[in-house]
């Protein structure tokens, strides 16, 4: 295809859709009589519902139907599926690494996120500070992988090479020898979800960041006059006061966590022992064509986060009644 | 005034900011120390080191960048762009044709939920009609369900409809999964505009697709920017829909498809990955610089989507 060609077809179907639209609302401008609004209230809201209808419900039903068949979607099988992502060694490493994720990712994140919110508060250049943190977030995951990578490379230990990678070059700087990082059973987790990290502490220190600026002004200064000050007011002031925007950002970013892939696919492709259960879904559907553990994966995250949400919209309602 | 600031603050952040009193200025002043500085400076180091180290390597040159650590360049400096040149426009395929298929992805998908979302939003906020409560419940449920649960059966569909690997599949798969997070956003701020507002309109005998248009369209501009910057982010970043059903074909795939394959086929060119990543992030790092207002007050508004 040529460029004109993407052009056109991006023309086209920018026309279409607006050429729809217009005939939808200009039917509905027409509508008289008594139950006018009743017509022109679906009219509104028929196309984004007929989409949502087939690009996401049906197709949902059809994934928890299809996580009860066989690899080829045929024959039933009942919980099989099911059973064997939770018994065959490989796919209990999935689940295990899923864990590590959703409980360090969201906790350093937030914590970094908070630390350095509190620390920069009000401080001179707050803005520019803020930003240097925040920008990763304007970067895809396939960036950030990359860009990690880099820091992580190794290259032989031999006479003669050097070590391109920032953590290795560190490492032979104070005398050890190089790794190679990536491939460190289990601990190799621990330097993927550094990236997740590294993504998410942007998202805590904006949320954090402005909860702890709607700290009313007259409490801090209370405090201050009873002689609180430094890491006693950070702990019996600052916290206690944004709580409710702290569960917010460590649900979220736990939300956030379970579904992301692109890491693992990019730093590592899921090997060395560092799949997770997104990842597998990917692999599992869309390399291995196994549609029954595919779709039993994908069940499997949406079970898991559907509690998160929950409470998340819940503390999200308490941050907004304040 | 917008309205996607139900915020924890209530405010936008930058009114905040300048309102501080100076008393508690002082209070809270107290937790700076030098111990509270160096830690900030470490974090940001920390923060922007990798960044800035792959940055560098991509404008040095592919000898330099295969055998010394980008560090060296601050003693034996040699700067190119040979390597943007070599990734964008050289080879099988040159990198440009990737940024071409991220730029015609990313319109439409960024337009068609926009506009269906106000609509319905509108509608949610304003209309009467049955079943109206129980279908707006219904999509903010929805946004519950994580993609992945979409994927297989809209991937049969699209190979059924003969869509498979053409743009329209990107377009349509996006749109949909941002609809429910749209139409709950769009719908919040819309119903902070003054009832009176509407009442009014309809009394001068105005109909609702006058009052969407002349009156709602106006006032919603900044809700509606906080989440065009959400979805544009999101959708130009995004790998997983575009390598589900994009990914085939060179024709339809976007950069962030194409660098995760030269990451894998090519680990070792770090003169090509870090170029490559550099023009995969460019786009987005200006959009995200030159719209942080919104992107700030959208965050804060809860549009946070997986």
């Amino acid at each position: 295809m040529t460029i004109t060609d993407k052009i056109i077809q991006l023309v086209v179907a920018v026309a279409i859709f607006a050429l729809v639209l217009a005939l939808v609302l200009f039917i509905a401008d027409r509508a008289r009589g008594r139950n006018a609004e009743r017509w022109q209230g679906f009219a509104f809201v028929g196309p984004a519902l007929l989409l949502l209808l087939v690009g996401l419900i049906y197709p949902a039903l059809r994934t928890a139907y299809q996580s009860f068949f066989d690899a080829g979607s045929s024959n039933f099988v009942g919980v099989d599926n099911y059973a064997r992502i939770f018994t065959q060694p490989e796919l209990l490493v999935v689940l295990r690494n899923t864990f590590l994720w959703v409980i360090f990712t969201p906790i350093v994140a937030t914590a970094v996120g908070l630390v350095y919110a509190v620390l920069v508060d009000r401080a001179r250049a707050e803005a520019f500070a803020k930003a240097l943190i925040f920008l990763p977030m304007a970067i895809s995951f396939v960036g950030a992988s990359i860009i990690w990578k880099f820091v992580y490379e190794y290259r032989p230990n031999q006479q003669n090479i050097q070590q391109i990678g920032l953590v290795n070059q560190l490492l032979v700087w104070l005398g050890f020898e190089p790794v190679n990082l990536l491939l460190i059973p289990f601990w190799n987790n621990l330097l993927l979800i550094v990236v997740m990290i590294w993504i998410q502490a942007g998202f805590a220190m904006t949320i954090l960041s402005a909860a702890i600026k709607a700290i009313p002004d007259d409490i801090m200064e209370a405090a201050t006059l009873d002689g609180v000050g430094g890491l006693r007011m950070f702990f019996s002031i600052t916290l206690p006061s944004i709580r409710p925007a702290v569960v917010v950002v460590l649900t979220t970013i736990s939300i956030g966590v379970l579904k992301v892939f692109d890491i693992v696919r990019t730093m590592t492709g899921g090997q060395f022992g560092t799949s997770v259960v997104a990842n597998e879904f990917y692999s599992q559907s869309f390399r291995l064509f196994n549609i029954g553990i595919g779709s039993s994966l994908a069940m499997i995250l949406f079970v898991l986060v559907v509690p998160i949400v929950i409470y998340n919209v819940r503390q999200m309602r308490k941050v907004d009644a304040r | 005034m917008t309205i996607l600031e139900s915020t924890p603050a209530g405010q936008p952040a930058t009114t905040v900011l300048t309102a501080a009193t100076t008393k508690s200025a002082e209070a809270k002043k107290r937790l700076s120390s030098p111990w509270a500085s160096l830690a900030a400076i470490v974090i940001a180091v920390l923060w922007t080191l990798p960044t800035f180290g792959l940055f560098l390597s991509s404008f040095r040159p592919e000898r330099a960048v295969k055998r010394t650590g980008w560090w060296t360049m601050f003693t034996d400096p040699q700067l190119t762009l040979e390597n943007y040149n070599e990734v964008l426009f050289e080879g099988q395929q040159p990198l440009i044709n990737y940024f071409v298929n991220s730029i015609i992805i990313v319109l439409p998908a960024v337009i068609i939920p926009i506009v269906l979302a106000t609509i319905a939003a509108y509608a949610f906020a304003w209309m009467k009609f049955p079943y109206r409560d129980t279908l707006f419940v219904a999509i903010f449920a929805l946004q519950v369900v994580p993609l992945q649960v979409a994927l297989l059966p809209l991937l049969e569909i699209f190979v059924g409809s003969g869509l498979n690997n053409t743009f329209w599949t990107v377009w349509i798969a996006h749109s949909t999964f941002a609809l429910p997070l749209a139409i709950y956003l769009l719908h919040n701020s819309m119903r902070e505009i003054p009832a009176e507002l509407v009442e009014a309109a309809r009394v001068d005998g105005a109909g609702h697709v006058r009052i969407f248009t002349k009156i709602m369209l106006p006032l919603m501009k900044p809700a509606i920017a906080a989440f065009g910057v959400f979805q544009f982010l999101w959708v130009w970043n995004d790998l997983l829909v575009a390598l589900v059903f994009a990914g085939g074909t060179a024709d339809v795939a976007p950069l962030t498809v194409r660098v995760a394959e030269l990451s894998g086929t090519r680990g070792s060119d770090w003169h090509l990955l870090s170029a490559g990543a550099f023009i995969s992030i460019i786009v987005p790092l200006v959009v995200f610089l030159s719209l942080q207002r919104f992107f700030v007050r959208g965050l804060l508004a809860g549009s946070v989507k997986g």
